[in-house]
């Protein structure tokens, strides 16, 4: 045991920065373990003074640099939005399973709100793909250059109209549906339900979800998910460790 | 240089930490950060007879310095249990507590049995979940159905059998008293209590299940204060958990009588804890000339 050193897993916070309304942004650098980060992979970050970490997924990847975009939503993720530069922060990464980006396949990842951020790693791994995203209004909008810049074609909705297209996500994804050949999706419940009903029997789908962790890793299955895989039997999944991201045809939306 | 092994019941373990039911699946997630030799020993996540599917999310809740739980016992089953998990958690140099739950007293003595022709070190029967809608906590909350409960399982149990008691009780030393007359050979305490979380917009509560357990550093005094107690009314050893964070709450447990350690919820913050708190436990025996980490037990002087 005395072999053991004390792998807390440590990163450096090199930047956090606003970046919209009540949304942040970090870059972190570790040497060892952000090479390892798969699209749609998540970290659990420890928060000094709370019990759990909290689970934000990998915006973009470099060899020794993590980017996450978190949005300000209760005491956590407000401690995180007040950390200083030089910082360390313990953080488990990569973990989960991400977004499969396979060559020869003509992509389109379709974002709302917070759910914008992990797709950015994962259309940096497609060829020439097609990104919408959706926001509330014009002052949450994020990544737009950033999207552009990974070669994507991007498209904007907002809610109100305030920027971009007026409307949802899924009423543009209706329209361009043609020769896209598998959608990948992250956004609330109720737009990743709308998503897969958009791709059911056309296209492939794969979702996002979000759960309630404990772990992280698999181990106390908090996490559950009602799933059932196309040739297996219905079991409880844990969203850290077979998710996030799943065949939208294998999750059942509502419990 | 101290010594950290500890003996309870015959079973020798290395350090006087055990992992927590249910907060470790069955080791092998947490292998990857390190050899489960670190921990003296593992308790699996509790067994079923049956696979069950556990409860609907959200199963998890935060609260200040705790969090509660409603898994619902979500498992695969002894069986599996047996031919999948355990050929694998005997390579791993540490003690195998097997944690049993279930919904009638045959389910107990039938796994016990089952389990008694296995490699495995140790039962732990949990008769205070209180997730679960029958058996479960209904068992742990009366000393007669401790006391029926216990001696059955005892009869059907060749391997040491500790009894996991529930804190959501008026008079746990009479309870733990039963346990002891019927023949347990442990007493591992304290499971969680049952607490309640809402959501202020949209009032609801935070869990599908309503309630769940609190667990983690809130619960820690009530821990200690009950472990004290049974410990002052019983001759079998404690294994003393609920809310252990940091080497000196091991070490406070340690003093209030318990001769072993699990800790649970301080892994999901820290994975690495069971490495830093037995360092710590060592380097306050070194400073305080203690040789072995035994003469901690039960060493607390009451005013
Ligand atoms: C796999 C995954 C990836 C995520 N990626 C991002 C991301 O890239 N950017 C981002 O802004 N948010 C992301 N989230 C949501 C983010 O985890 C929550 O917004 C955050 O945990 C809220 O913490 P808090 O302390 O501010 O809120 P509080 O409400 O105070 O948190 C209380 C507890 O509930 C948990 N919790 C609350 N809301 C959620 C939620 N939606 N999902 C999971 N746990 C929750 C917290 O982790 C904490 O344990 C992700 C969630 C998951 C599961
Ligand atoms: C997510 C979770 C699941 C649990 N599952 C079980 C279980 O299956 N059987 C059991 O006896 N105790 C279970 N417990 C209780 C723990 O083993 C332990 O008694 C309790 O959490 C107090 O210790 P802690 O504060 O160190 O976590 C569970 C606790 C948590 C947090
Ligand atoms: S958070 Fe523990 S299993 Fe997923």
């Amino acid at each position: 045991m005395d072999t053991i050193k004390y792998d807390t897993r440590p990163f450096k916070l090199l930047k956090n920065e606003q970046i919209a309304d009540g949304i942040f942004e970090w870059t972190v650098e570790n040497d060892e373990l952000c090479r390892l980060a798969k699209c749609g992979q998540f970290a659990n970050i420890k928060v000094p003074g709370k019990t759990l970490r909290r689970p934000i997924s990998i915006c973009d990847a470099a060899d020794t640099t993590l980017r996450f975009v978190f949005q300000v939503k209760g005491e956590g993720t407000k401690i995180m939005s007040e950390m200083k530069v030089g910082d360390t922060v313990e953080i488990l990464a990569p973990l989960g399973h991400g977004f499969t980006v396979e060559k020869g396949k003509r992509y389109c990842f379709v974002g709302g709100g917070i759910g914008v951020p992990p797709l950015l790693y994962s259309a940096k791994q497609a060829e020439n793909p097609l990104v919408i995203t959706g926001f509330r209004n014009k002052d949450l909008v994020i990544l737009q250059d950033d999207f552009k810049a990974a070669g994507a074609e991007v498209v904007l909705a907002t809610d109100d109209g305030s920027a971009g297209v007026h409307g949802f996500v899924t009423d543009v994804l209706k329209e361009r549906l043609n020769g896209i050949d598998v959608v990948c999706a992250c956004g609330p419940t109720p737009m990743l339900k709308a998503v897969a009903n958009v791709c059911r029997s056309k296209v492939e789908c794969q979702v996002s979800l979000e759960e309630r962790m404990g772990c992280g890793i698999g181990a106390c299955l908090v996490c559950a998910c009602r799933t059932k895989p196309r040739d297996g039997e219905e079991f409880m999944s844990q969203v850290c460790r077979h998710g996030p991201v799943y065949n939208a045809e294998e999750v059942f939306f509502d419990v | 240089m101290s010594d950290l092994k500890v003996n309870v019941c015959g079973v020798e373990f290395n350090n006087p930490l055990i992992a927590a039911s249910g907060t470790f699946g069955f080791g092998r997630e947490f292998s990857e950060f390190y050899p489960l030799s670190v921990f003296g020993g593992v308790s699996s996540k509790g067994i079923t007879l049956k696979p069950r599917l556990g409860n609907p999310a959200p199963r998890i809740a935060e609260t200040e310095s705790g969090i509660l739980n409603a898994v619902g016992l979500q498992n695969p089953g002894v069986d599996h249990f047996i031919e999948f998990d355990l050929p694998w958690l005997k390579e791993q140099n540490t003690v195998i507590i097997a944690n049993i739950a279930g919904n009638t007293v045959e389910d107990y003595c039938a796994m016990a049995e089952k389990l008694s022709d296995t490699d495995i070190d140790f039962v732990e029967m949990n008769i205070s979940c209180p997730n679960v809608k029958s058996g479960g906590v209904q068992f742990g909350t009366s000393c007669e159905s401790v006391g029926t409960i216990t001696d059955a399982v005892r009869k059907h149990c060749k391997k040491p059998l500790m009894v996991k008691l529930s804190p959501n009780v008026t008079d746990i030393v009479s309870i733990a008293k039963s346990a002891e007359f019927y023949g347990a050979d442990a007493i591992s305490m304290i499971n969680t209590l049952t607490g309640m979380r809402i959501d202020i917009n949209t009032r609801r509560p935070i869990i599908r299940n309503n309630t769940g357990g609190l667990s983690g550093a809130a619960v820690f005094p009530v821990a200690v204060r009950m472990v004290n107690q049974v410990y002052n009314a019983v001759k079998i050893p404690i294994i003393g958990m609920g809310g252990i964070s940091k080497w000196q709450d091991a070490v406070e447990m340690l003093l209030a009588g318990a001769t072993a350690l699990q800790i649970g919820t301080i892994l999901f913050n820290d994975p690495y804890a069971p490495v830093k708190i037995s360092d710590g436990i060592k380097e306050y025996l070194d400073n305080n000339h203690f040789k072995s980490v035994t003469e901690l037990t039960g060493k607390v002087q009451l005013w």
